[in-house]
């Protein structure tokens, strides 16, 4: 990784030939024939940074951002008053690095009772936390000076008196240290020892989810989007647990070379378990068939909403709750698409095909009468074979009861003009038929089966 | 005298299911979901449809009452308040006939589905949702292995699991755990049990399932005369109630 003419980090590989971070770009390329360098994505470490960020809100609602223009840059959390809620430090500790590895980073992770304390811990590595104001001089006097967020040139005059650690820097005189570097080095060094106040902005969370992901290399079947769209879907549950909110749509967005496949995800009602977003998302994703590779995904909430939390009713009689239907219907969507699920309901209109409507599941019907009705309707009503003019299906049918006259809907130009008639077959299946009236010769068809 | 209770409390314990015996692969009998046929219920194991058991319904026709027979129970568990899932109908489940028979419709889901492997997911997905109190499905066709799915789905969900089949399936074995052949008799519909826990019943068991017709007197003459005529007293269907034995 190199920006402008310097090396800003590498891997174990390069790390092992000879390679530092801080080394010329020259001087690399030199001691590493065939290296490779990657240039520095600013804006896109940013909005990495930011999803952490509001991921990180679910623990705390005091988030900041530690954004340098050079060097790593952090996330700060306030955490002491949440410790009571998530169950201490260490499972917010746990809490944090499983998320960050969830959405494919690898969090450093210090705490102590200051913030700068914690980012200078942190950049040196310290697992252990620091839990006591007393404990930071200790902490932090080993640590070397390259942790500190002060220029390069003032890191280089250190190094040149042979000052290596924060320990030194403290033991030397503060005037001078001050005339020296200015003041920025000892206001730095007390914020981190809690001898000065360190008010930090708060990160203010977007309203929309938006977070994207570039991919490593192009893939080419959509179910092995899957593990990536997994990384997105935790920052979106975090971001939707520190809003207190929830979603009923998200909208995965494939990039292609030039294209874009939005896939859209529906939810019965609002929710923000990632879990579910994710086996949803696995669903839709196995089911798709790509048409181009995909470079690039992202994963867009365009409306956060409130949601009901549920009450946990103790007189409430298990056999009668209705279970998680909406979870059912998101999983048969996810995979069968938006239309494959539907409830039913009646509606007041005389003709059979139209007495009913695809309505959505749990919807409420009016309460109509309808004379006798079989249970199953064929889509097209099926023009029966005819001899004489009597009916025939598998042989000539029995009329056990009708007529029915159904005459409707001239107004709308689908008028029927029709008498009803119960049928019994010579399979003993009992049919409902139909015979066309206002033609002449008018002919049979068959309507519905009372399966 | 006293070794006769002995036993009885024993196979008392065996039959509440408080006791696994190795060996014995179904589960012990939950109590099954009454079927509103007296006649049907004395012989289901449970007293009932049963639940954590796949149903398999083999009726030689459509059109004999194979889906009406579930009518007083598909009622019974929507007015409670749990879901009827039908999974890959053969036809529209027409709403006005469901709501004649005293299901609400606003515990009915109807899903679609465009390949055999899409049905038997769906159905294995209800099943595993606490949500349903009854799922129907009407797969295409369905090897051992994937009956096998649905039978362990099935044993581990609260609801009534049917399957319909063609009725050439009754040749080959299944792992479900209720088999019944249905066929129309004289206007009533015979169900064999082909398959129960404790062996089979060879004579068949007659329903009558709502709504049912009742024949007309003096068919209707097939005429273009007769059509054509006005029908001032067209004689309204007369509906008779099923013939429900409450036990």
């Amino acid at each position: 990784m190199a920006e402008n003419r310097h090396v800003l980090d590498c891997n174990a590989a390069a790390f092992a030939l000879g390679v530092r971070p801080r080394m010329a770009r020259a001087a690399a390329a030199a001691l590493v024939p065939g290296l490779r360098f990657c240039e520095r994505d600013a804006e896109a470490e940013r909005a990495a940074l930011e999803g952490v960020a509001g991921w990180a809100g679910c623990y705390t609602p005091n988030v900041a951002l530690v954004a340098r223009a050079a060097g790593p840059s952090g996330v700060l959390l306030e955490v002491s008053g949440s410790l009571k809620l998530f169950g201490g430090l260490p499972a917010i500790t746990t809490g944090l690095v499983r998320g960050a590895h969830e959405m494919g980073f690898t969090a450093g992770i210090a705490s102590a009772p200051t913030a700068q304390g914690a980012w200078l811990l942190a950049r040196a590595g310290a697992s252990s936390p620091c839990l006591a104001l007393a404990d930071l001089p200790r902490r932090l006097q080993p640590l070397p000076v390259e942790v500190l967020d002060c220029d390069a040139r003032t890191l280089a005059t250190l190094e040149s008196v042979g000052v290596r650690t924060l320990g030194e820097v403290l033991a030397l005189p503060r005037a001078g240290l001050a005339r020296r570097f200015g003041a920025a080095l000892t206001d730095e060094l007390d914020r981190a020892l809690g001898t000065r106040p360190d008010p930090r902005t708060f990160f203010s969370p977007p309203e929309l989810f938006y977070a994207g992901l570039e991919l490593p290399a192009e893939v080419r079947e959509a179910g092995a989007l899957v593990f990536a769209v997994q990384r997105l879907i935790t920052q979106l549950g975090g971001f939707l647990a520190a809003r207190d909110g929830g979603i009923q749509r998200f909208r995965i967005e494939l990039f292609h070379k030039e294209a874009r496949t939005d896939v859209e995800i529906g939810l019965v009602r609002p929710g923000r378990d990632a879990g579910h977003f994710a086996l949803l998302a696995r669903e839709k994703l196995s089911s798709l068939a790509l048409r181009e590779p995909v470079r690039r995904i992202a994963l867009a909430a365009d409306e956060v909403l409130a949601i009901a939390h549920e009450s946990l009713d103790l007189l409430d009689d298990a056999l009668k709750r209705p279970g998680d239907w909406h979870g059912l219907i998101e999983r048969l969507r996810a995979r069968l698409g938006d239309r494959a699920v539907s409830g039913l309901a009646t509606y007041a209109e005389h003709r059979p095909e139209a007495a009913w409507r695809a309505a959505e599941p749990g919807a409420r019907s009016p309460a109509l009468e309808f004379g006798t009705r079989p249970l199953w309707l064929l889509q097209k009503p099926k023009r029966l074979q005819e001899v004489g003019s009597a009916p025939h299906c598998e042989g000539p049918l029995a009329l056990l009861a009708g007529p029915e006259r159904i005459e409707s809907g001239w107004w709308d130009g689908h008028d029927a003009a029709r008498d009803y008639f119960v049928a019994r077959a010579p399979t003993e299946s009992l049919l409902w038929v139909y015979r066309e009236r206002g033609v002449e010769r008018g002919h049979w068809y068959l309507h519905g089966i009372f399966g | 005298m006293h070794s006769l209770p002995a036993f009885s409390a024993l196979s008392d314990i065996l039959r509440h299911g408080l006791v696994w015996r190795a060996g014995e692969a179904s589960r012990a009998e939950l109590p099954g979901v009454p079927s509103g046929f007296a006649a049907l219920d004395a012989e289901l194991p449970g007293g009932g449809w049963p639940t954590g058991a796949l149903t398999e319904l083999l009726p030689e026709h459509a059109g004999i009452g194979e889906v009406r027979a579930l009518g007083p129970a598909l009622a019974r568990l929507s007015n409670e308040g749990r879901w009827l899932a039908w999974i890959a109908p053969p036809y529209l489940p027409y709403a006005p006939a469901l709501e004649a028979a005293g299901i609400d419709l606003a515990r009915v889901m109807v899903v679609r589905t465009r390949s055999p492997q899409d049905a038997l997911w769906a159905i294995e997905q209800a099943l595993q949702s606490s949500a349903c109190g009854a799922v129907l499905g009407w797969p295409e066709k369905a090897s051992f292995a994937q009956l096998r799915r649905l039978q362990i789905a099935a044993e581990g969900s609260p609801a009534l699991a049917f399957l319909f089949r063609s009725p050439l399936a009754a040749r080959e074995s299944s792992p479900a755990a209720l088999r019944l052949h249905l066929q129309s008799l004289k206007g009533e519909l015979a169900v064999r049990i082909l398959k129960r826990r404790g062996g089979p019943l060879a004579r068949p068991i007659l329903l009558t399932p709502a709504p049912v017709v009742e024949p007309l007197r003096h068919p209707v003459p097939v005429t273009d005369h007769a059509m054509d005529r006005a029908l001032p007293a067209a004689p309204a269907p007369r509906i008779l109630p099923a013939r429900l034995v409450h036990g």
